[in-house]
């Protein structure tokens, strides 16, 4: 069994925002949403300013608060630990948005739920989610943790990392390189 | 100093700037199910101490509106789904880790068990009542002796329904206001207030009326001390619920909180059911009343709040 994780370099990111506009285009994202965003935290005071720019989307947590609350199971664990929604079997309750700490889950026009889904369609082609691919720093790396010579197992084992609130007890899998 | 911002400036629907997933259909639907939990726990309670003539109200008339209530409920849930065509998914499965599952379940029990005990009772309150069709007549009749049954099934069911209405919020971390215990007993205290609250505004007996006033002096003194050991938790506990707690302690929801909940729906009916028990004679529908749109207030103030408090971007709260 796989177990795909994302990590996205900190030091590398610039905030372009072309992770954004690539996953918008390639799933068809409605006008007005998004399912990844950028995060700029600037830290000190003028001049002495520092500052950490993330990529941020759906943790696709191990331990998913969105798939335990589901009261249809329409929010599962599909291959790899990817967090998905089938569109027909959810009947709209937002359990799960109010159930998700990072807020990456929103309704779609059409009713039913979404968010990212690691580009599960190009992952199962061994490609990499849009969001990767696009990235003109190269500063998202996207894996297999299982595998321990993947590149991401062997970045996470060499350098700083955190998660996004991980007191709130969810096991994120997207990985922030410090 | 630090400061957060979405660049890419993150603005989808419902979600930002701040949550707003559940509107006014769930605190309804919450409402309901306690002000239900309520009747029916002390309608299946007076039976069982064989007072059904003494407190023929809290036995038999009250439960007589449940099936409405529940209806309009049900319906506010229905309303609150976004993907309406799919809402018979939520009975093809059970997910015992899932509130919102087990709770739509615990509701198709009460549903037809509220009905089958109106049935047994109904040529009791309208002796001119005819069934019509013969086998209906003999299945309530069968139904009448199990009537000691189902008494226990719905002090029971009320029980959890009324626990359920509570801990369909509590069980979210995601949400450090709702993320206490206390809300789980807190709105099952409240729903059996409120219950008592209904059948006080419907009772015609005396005597009943002042014992449901005694009960809901008493559940009012509990749910007064559910709310302040609420906020000593939260002001106990780590940030972003100290943050929550604030909210309700110098922050937006400060004032209708405490005017509407705290004074109006729980210290004033407190106090009037207490001059009541000393012998003033204060109309019951003024306690009653208070009580109920304390109740309604309390949970949509919950739901919203709920919504309010968070994890992460807490520079959101900082531009309201
Ligand atoms: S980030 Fe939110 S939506 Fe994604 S898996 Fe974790 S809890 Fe679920
Ligand atoms: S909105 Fe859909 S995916 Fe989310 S908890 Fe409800 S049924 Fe499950």
């Amino acid at each position: 069994m796989a177990r795909y994780a994302m990590a996205i370099d900190t030091k590398r990111c610039v905030g372009c925002a072309d992770c954004v506009v690539a996953c918008q285009t390639e799933n068809n994202v409605p006008i007005g949403y998004c399912r990844d965003w950028i995060v700029q935290d600037t830290y000190g005071e003028y001049p002495n300013l520092s500052m950490e720019i993330r990529s941020e989307r759906c943790n696709h947590c191990d331990d998913s608060p969105c798939v335990r609350c589901c009261p249809t199971s329409a929010s599962h664990y599909a291959e790899g630990g990817i967090v998905l929604v089938t569109h027909d079997e959810c009947i709209g309750c937002k359990a799960c948005i109010t159930s998700c700490p990072y807020d990456a889950r929103y309704v779609h026009p059409e009713g039913y739920i979404d968010k990212c889904t690691f580009c599960i369609h190009r992952v199962k082609e061994g490609e990499d989610p849009a969001c990767v691919a696009v990235c003109p720093t190269h500063c998202m790396i996207f894996g297999d943790l299982d595998d321990k010579n993947s590149e991401i197992s062997k970045v996470l084992r060499s350098r700083k990392y955190k998660t996004l609130i991980p007191e709130a007890g969810t096991k994120p899998h997207v990985f922030y390189l410090l | 100093m630090k400061e957060t911002v979405i660049t890419s400036g993150r603005m989808n629907p419902g979600i930002d700037p701040v949550l707003h997933a559940w509107g006014w259909e769930i605190p309804i639907y919450l409402f309901l199910g306690g002000v239900v939990a309520g009747i029916l726990f002390f309608a299946g309670l007076y039976y069982i101490r064989g007072k059904s003539e003494q407190y023929k109200a809290t036995v038999k008339i009250a439960p007589l509106f449940v099936p409405a209530m529940l209806s309009i409920g049900l319906l506010a849930l229905f309303l609150d789904l976004t993907h309406k065509l799919y809402f018979w998914r939520l009975y093809t499965i059970i997910r015992w880790e899932s509130p919102m599952s087990w709770g739509a379940w615990i509701l198709m029990i009460v549903f037809p068990l509220s009905l089958m005990w109106i049935a047994t009772f109904i040529e009791d309150i309208f002796p001119n009542w005819d069934w019509k069709f013969n086998f209906v007549k003999k299945t309530v009749t069968w139904l009448t002796g199990f009537q000691k049954w189902m008494a226990w099934g719905l002090i029971i069911t009320s029980l959890i329904l009324g626990m359920y209405t509570g801990i369909l919020l509590s069980a979210f971390n995601a949400r450090p206001f709702w993320n206490t215990a206390i809300l789980g007993p807190l709105f099952l205290v409240s729903g059996l207030s409120t219950g008592t609250a209904f059948i006080m505004l419907i009772s015609k007996s005396h005597e009943e009326k002042s014992k449901l006033g005694q009960i809901d002096l008493v559940l009012i003194a509990i749910e007064i001390f559910l709310i302040i050991h609420m906020f000593m938790g939260f002001l106990a506990s780590t940030e972003v619920q100290i943050h929550a707690a604030h909210m309700f302690l110098g922050g937006p929801y400060t004032a209708v909180f405490w005017t509407f909940v705290f004074t109006l729906g729980l210290i004033v009916p407190f106090i009037s059911e207490a001059l009541e028990l000393k012998g003033f004679k204060i109309p019951v529908v003024i306690p009653a009343m208070l009580v109920l749109i304390g109740g309604l207030i309390l949970r949509f103030i919950v739901v919203d709040a709920g919504q309010s408090s968070r994890w992460l971007y807490k520079f959101v709260e900082q531009l309201q």
